[in-house]
């Protein structure tokens, strides 16, 4: 037996995709099998599960899930779905790992900044000019629901401190610390290895200028607590924050987050 | 007096208080997480704990930028 599109059909040995595509769908012109693109030819196995496509049309919430995440390793949708996540600033890091959370399906995101998008961000953090003067969580949330309308996104736009982080953040599957100031950073952690034992945390230190790429590394502190960076390299007068390393670190903590939630943590 | 910090050895002068040794280091104490003797110490604490010959710290110090 076999699924095309989300309906069961009967499998024989020797049936291909195009086959199915003129029995089912004779515009179809793009064809997934198990989650991967396929060519027409593709000769198909019993149990497989296709779906046939015709690019531009109208599809529905399934046919779209479904073709989102057809380049994903198998497993991992069903995983990171369920997941809730805490990002603590949406500058240089938090902007482009809600970003890539996002694109990989996260369930849900809670973002959280008190601050509007000015033009000096620009230069790494994934807003657009017309943006500028938006608040950063009302800005994220309509770019991130532009890659992916099916996320939940929840927003906090208070200035957190050492006794409301645990509040807000105490249901998230992981905690992402994406703070500027070092003072935030630490206090962040601290109320994580105290408050918050039970939640994935993956924090960054180090990461401005144009260093070598390969010195930003993930190093562990505890079973599910990581801390992302170089350690040294610190945003000051003379050594600014740009999008390529800033985003190195931003995807290692992503990353991150991703091998917590497939228990890889 | 000898402390351990971070896996080695260091030198700390006799009864110093956490923030005391973490500032003679060049760090601000508000930007580093401190483990005491297997122990988080909570902000208010860095003034109040005393170190102890042969006690065991654990530093992480954060630098700005994100």
């Amino acid at each position: 037996m076999l699924q095309v599109n989300e309906r069961p059909c009967d499998f024989f040995p020797g049936l291909r995709l195009e086959d199915l595509a003129r029995r089912f769908k004779p515009e179809a012109d793009v064809f997934i099998v198990n989650g991967f693109p396929m060519p027409p030819s593709t000769e198909l196995n019993d149990g497989d599960s296709c779906w046939l496509i015709k690019r531009g049309e109208h599809i529905s919430f399934a046919e779209m899930e479904h073709l989102l995440y057809a380049r994903h390793t198998p497993g991992v949708q069903g995983k990171v779905k369920e997941s809730v996540i805490g990002i603590m600033g949406l500058g240089g890091l938090g902007s482009v790992v809600a970003t890539a959370l996002a694109r990989i399906g996260v369930g849900s995101l809670l973002l959280a900044d008190y601050d509007v998008v000015e033009p000096s961000n620009l230069n790494r953090q994934q807003y657009f000019i017309d943006q500028v003067g938006l608040k950063k969580t009302e800005a994220m949330r309509q770019n991130l629901l532009r890659v992916n309308p099916y996320l939940k996104v929840e927003t906090f736009e208070d200035e957190l401190t050492e006794s409301i982080i645990p509040l807000v953040f105490k249901h998230v599957s992981v905690l992402v610390e994406c703070f500027d100031g070092a003072k935030m950073k630490a206090t962040a952690l601290r109320v994580a290895l105290t408050l918050l034992p039970e939640i994935g945390y993956v924090g960054a230190s180090g990461l401005a200028g144009f260093d070598d790429n390969n010195l930003i590394s993930t190093r562990r502190i505890r079973p599910n607590v990581f801390i992302v960076g170089d350690g040294e390299a610190e945003a000051k007068p003379g050594q600014g924050l740009m999008a390529p390393r800033v985003g190195i670190a931003a995807h290692h903590q992503a990353n991150q987050v991703l091998r917590i939630l497939l228990g890889l943590g | 007096m000898k402390i351990i910090v971070n896996g080695e050895e260091k030198e700390a002068k006799q009864e110093a208080s956490v923030a005391e040794f973490v500032s003679t280091l060049g760090f601000d104490p508000e930007t580093v997480v401190v483990e005491l003797d297997g122990q988080i110490l909570n902000r208010t604490e860095y003034a109040e704990r005393h170190l102890k010959e042969g006690c065991e710290l654990e530093l992480i110090r954060f630098i700005g930028g994100g």
